[in-house]
C-alpha cells in the first residue's frame, strides 16, 4: 500500500512537471506581451525597463528555468498589470473565497443528489423517478449562466429578496451555492441511480434476500455500501467542476474568487496571474484525483487486494 | 499389394452418399422472417423511445429555424434601426430588437447556425481523431500503447475548460475555424481512451478468436467486426458530444474570448444582454432557451441512441 502511494506521488510529480512546462511555453506563445494592452507610447527606457523586470529580455529557456527555480518555493512571481500583487498570495486568498462559496455547494449539491439518486433507484419507472430524472437531464443541460441569470431574475429583481450580487453576508451565498449546487444534484443522482441498480442486480443481493434479511438492511448495509463506491471517482471532476463553474459564477455575482481574477487576467493579457492560475487549477485537479484513486483503494478491498499482488 | 486394395474398397464404400446428413429437411436454413438489417433494428427500437424522437423532432425544427428566417428577411441579422431600440416582442419583431435595434428574431437564427456548426463540426472532429488515436494505441497494444496513454493522461490533468481558454489566447480565436481548433485540440482525449477501451475489450471476445481460429483476414476482422461494433459508441458519444461543444462555444464567448463583432452566436448574446437583465430579461430569454433546448434535445437523443444502438439492450 505504502509502495503503491510513492508510486503514485512521483508520478504526480511528474505529471505536474510536464504540465507546467506545456503550460509555460504555450504562454509564451501567446502573441502580443502585456504592454501591447496597455500604454502604447512608453518611451523606449521604459519599455526596456519593464522587460528587464520581468526577465522578458532574456531568452524564453532562460526565463523557464527562472521560473521553475522559483516554482519550488511557491513563488509564482508578480501580477504582470498590477505591480507589486503577488500571484501566489492572490491565489491563496481567492481560492479560499471560492473554496468556501464551492465546499458549500458542493456539499449540499452531493448530498441532495445522492438522496435524489437513491429514491430514484428504489422507485425505478414510477413518478419519483421520472421527477428525479427530469431535474438531472435539466441540470445537465441547462448552461450555468442561464440558470444564474434566471434566479437572479427571479429572485433578485423581480420578488427583490436576495441580492442579485456583492460579497460579504451571509445572503449574498444564497444565489450562487443555489446554481453551482446544480450541477451536483445532476450528476451524482445519475450517477448513484446507475451504479445502485447495477448493485440491485447482483447476486449477492439475491443471497440476502434469500436469507430473509429486512429490505432496509439490505439497501442501507449492503446496497448503498457497494454503490456509493464509483461514485467516489467523479468526486475529483466535481471539485474541478465547480472551481471552472466559478468562472461565470463568480463574475455574475461578484464574488472574489480565484474565477473572477481568472477571467479578469484573461482579458487583461497578465500572463504571470494566468500562468499561475492555470497550474493551480491543474495541481489542484491531480492532487485531487490522487485523493480520489487512494480513497478508492483504501474503500474498496477487491482493488486493494489487485494491487497488492 | 493387399493394403492398396482395402483401401480402394474402403473408398467404395465412403461415397458421397455416406456424407448426407440423416434427418435433416432441405429448408432447415430458411429464414422465416425478413433480415433485419442492425441499423434497422437499431432504428425500430429508437423509434418506440418517444421522447427521444420528439427531441429529434425538435431539433429539426431547430434547424429549420436557423436556416429559413434569414433567407426570408428582408433584412439583414446587423441591420440597425435607431427608431425601434430595445423593442419588447412585438408582431414586427417576434423576439424584440437589441439595443442596437437590430431583430434579435433574426440574431437568435444566424447565432444559432454558428453554435450548431460549432457543435457538430467539433463533436465529429474529435471522435474521429479520438477513434484514429485509440485505435491505433489498442491495436499496437504494448509500449506503443504505453506511451500513447501516458500522453492522454497527462492532458487530461489539465482542466477542460483552462485549455480552451489558453488555446484561444494564442489562437486569438474570433472565428469558427479557431474557436472549434482550441476546442478540439484536447477534446479528443476522453474519445481515444473510450474507443480504446471498447477495442480491447473486443479483441478478447471469443468471435474474436473463432474468426482468428477460422483464419479470417486482420483485414478483414477489424471492418467486419471491430469498426461495426465501435461505431455505436462513438455515434453515442458524437450526439452526447454535441452540447458540451455547443456550451463551450457559448461559455467562451460569454467571458468575452468567442465570436467577435460583427459576427455572433447564442453564447455572444446572452453575453450581451446579461447587463440589460433588469430592464430586458427577453434579451437574454430567447439566446438562453435556444441553448438549453438545444443541449437538451441532443441529450435525449443521445440516451435515445444509446438505448437504440447497444444489442444488449434487445429484449
Amino acid at each position: 500500500m505504502k509502495k503503491y502511494i510513492f508510486k503514485r506521488c512521483l508520478y504526480m510529480v511528474f505529471t505536474l512537471f510536464i504540465v507546467i512546462t506545456i503550460t509555460f511555453f504555450l504562454m509564451k506563445a501567446v502573441p502580443g506581451d502585456p504592454l501591447t494592452k496597455m500604454a502604447k507610447n512608453l518611451p523606449e527606457q521604459t519599455k526596456a525597463n519593464f522587460y528587464a523586470k520581468y526577465d522578458l529580455d532574456k531568452p524564453v529557456f532562460n526565463q523557464y528555468i527562472k521560473y521553475m527555480g522559483n516554482l519550488v518555493h511557491l513563488d509564482l512571481g508578480e501580477s504582470v498589470v498590477y505591480a507589486g500583487r503577488s500571484i501566489s498570495e492572490t491565489i491563496s486568498t481567492t481560492s479560499l473565497v471560492s473554496a468556501s462559496v464551492g465546499s458549500i455547494a458542493l456539499v449540499i449539491g452531493m448530498t441532495i443528489g445522492i438522496v435524489l439518486g437513491i429514491v430514484a433507484a428504489l422507485k425505478k419507472n414510477r413518478w419519483p423517478d421520472y421527477i428525479v430524472m427530469i431535474i438531472a437531464i435539466l441540470g445537465i443541460t441547462i448552461p450555468v449562466f442561464v440558470l444564474a441569470s434566471l434566479f437572479q431574475y427571479v429572485f433578485a429583481v423581480k420578488m427583490n429578496v436576495l441580492p442579485a450580487s456583492g460579497w460579504g453576508e451571509a445572503r449574498h451565498f444564497v444565489l450562487p451555492i443555489i446554481v453551482l449546487g446544480f450541477g451536483p444534484i445532476a450528476t451524482y443522482s445519475r450517477y448513484l441511480k446507475s451504479s445502485m441498480l447495477d448493485t440491485l442486480d447482483q447476486d449477492y443481493i439475491l443471497t440476502a434476500r434469500a436469507k430473509g434479511l429486512s429490505e432496509r438492511k439490505i439497501i442501507s448495509k449492503h446496497v448503498l455500501k457497494n454503490s456509493i463506491i464509483p461514485v467516489v471517482t467523479i468526486f475529483a471532476s466535481s471539485v474541478v467542476g465547480i472551481f471552472t463553474g466559478a468562472f461565470i459564477i463568480e463574475r455574475m455575482f461578484s464574488i472574489p474568487g480565484i474565477g473572477f481574477y481568472f477571467i479578469d487576467s484573461v482579458n487583461n493579457n497578465d500572463y504571470t496571474m494566468i500562468l499561475g492560475t492555470t497550474i493551480f487549477y491543474a495541481a489542484l485537479f491531480i492532487v485531487m484525483q490522487l485523493l480520489v484513486d487512494i480513497v478508492y483503494v483504501i474503500i474498496d478491498p477487491r482493488i486493494k487486494s489487485s494491487i497488492m499482488k | 499389394m493387399q493394403s492398396t486394395e482395402n483401401i480402394k474398397k474402403k473408398n467404395d464404400y465412403l461415397n458421397k452418399n455416406s456424407f448426407d446428413i440423416v434427418g435433416v429437411e432441405d429448408d432447415f436454413q430458411e429464414i422465416s422472417r425478413p433480415r433485419v438489417s442492425y441499423y434497422k433494428d437499431a432504428w425500430r427500437r429508437f423509434k418506440q423511445n418517444k421522447v427521444a424522437l420528439f427531441a429529434l423532432f425538435i431539433l429539426f425544427a431547430l434547424i429549420i429555424f436557423v436556416v429559413v428566417p434569414p433567407i426570408l428577411s428582408s433584412t439583414t441579422f446587423n441591420q440597425i434601426d435607431k427608431l425601434s431600440r430595445n423593442l419588447k416582442p412585438c408582431s414586427d419583431h417576434l423576439f424584440g430588437t437589441d439595443k442596437l435595434g437590430r431583430d434579435l428574431l433574426l440574431r437568435v437564427a444566424v447565432g444559432g447556425r454558428v453554435s450548431i456548426v460549432i457543435g457538430i463540426a467539433g463533436a465529429f472532429i474529435t471522435s474521429i481523431l479520438g477513434c484514429i488515436y485509440g485505435g491505433i494505441s489498442a491495436y499496437f497494444g504494448g509500449r506503443v500503447d504505453d506511451i500513447m496513454m501516458r500522453i492522454v493522461e497527462i492532458l487530461i490533468c489539465i482542466p477542460y475548460l483552462i485549455i480552451v481558454i489558453l488555446m484561444s489566447l494564442i489562437l486569438k480565436s474570433e472565428s469558427i475555424g479557431t474557436l472549434i481548433l482550441a476546442m478540439t485540440i484536447t477534446g479528443w482525449c476522453g474519445v481515444a481512451r473510450l474507443v480504446r477501451g471498447q477495442i480491447l475489450q473486443i479483441k478478447s471476445e471469443e468471435y474474436i478468436l473463432a474468426a482468428k481460429a477460422m483464419g479470417v483476414s486482420s483485414f478483414r476482422i477489424v471492418t467486419k467486426y471491430m469498426i461495426p461494433n465501435v461505431i455505436g459508441i462513438v455515434i453515442v458519444q458524437i450526439t452526447f458530444a454535441i452540447p458540451g461543444y455547443i456550451f463551450g462555444e457559448a461559455f467562451l464567448s460569454y467571458i468575452g474570448l468567442g465570436i467577435q463583432s460583427p459576427g455572433t452566436s447564442w453564447g455572444a448574446l446572452a453575453s450581451s444582454a446579461q447587463p440589460m437583465l433588469a430592464y430586458h430579461p427577453y434579451q437574454l430569454f430567447f439566446p438562453s432557451l435556444m441553448i438549453a433546448l438545444t443541449m437538451l434535445s441532443f441529450t435525449l437523443v443521445g440516451d435515445g441512441l444509446r438505448d437504440a444502438l447497444d444489442p444488449k439492450m434487445r429484449k
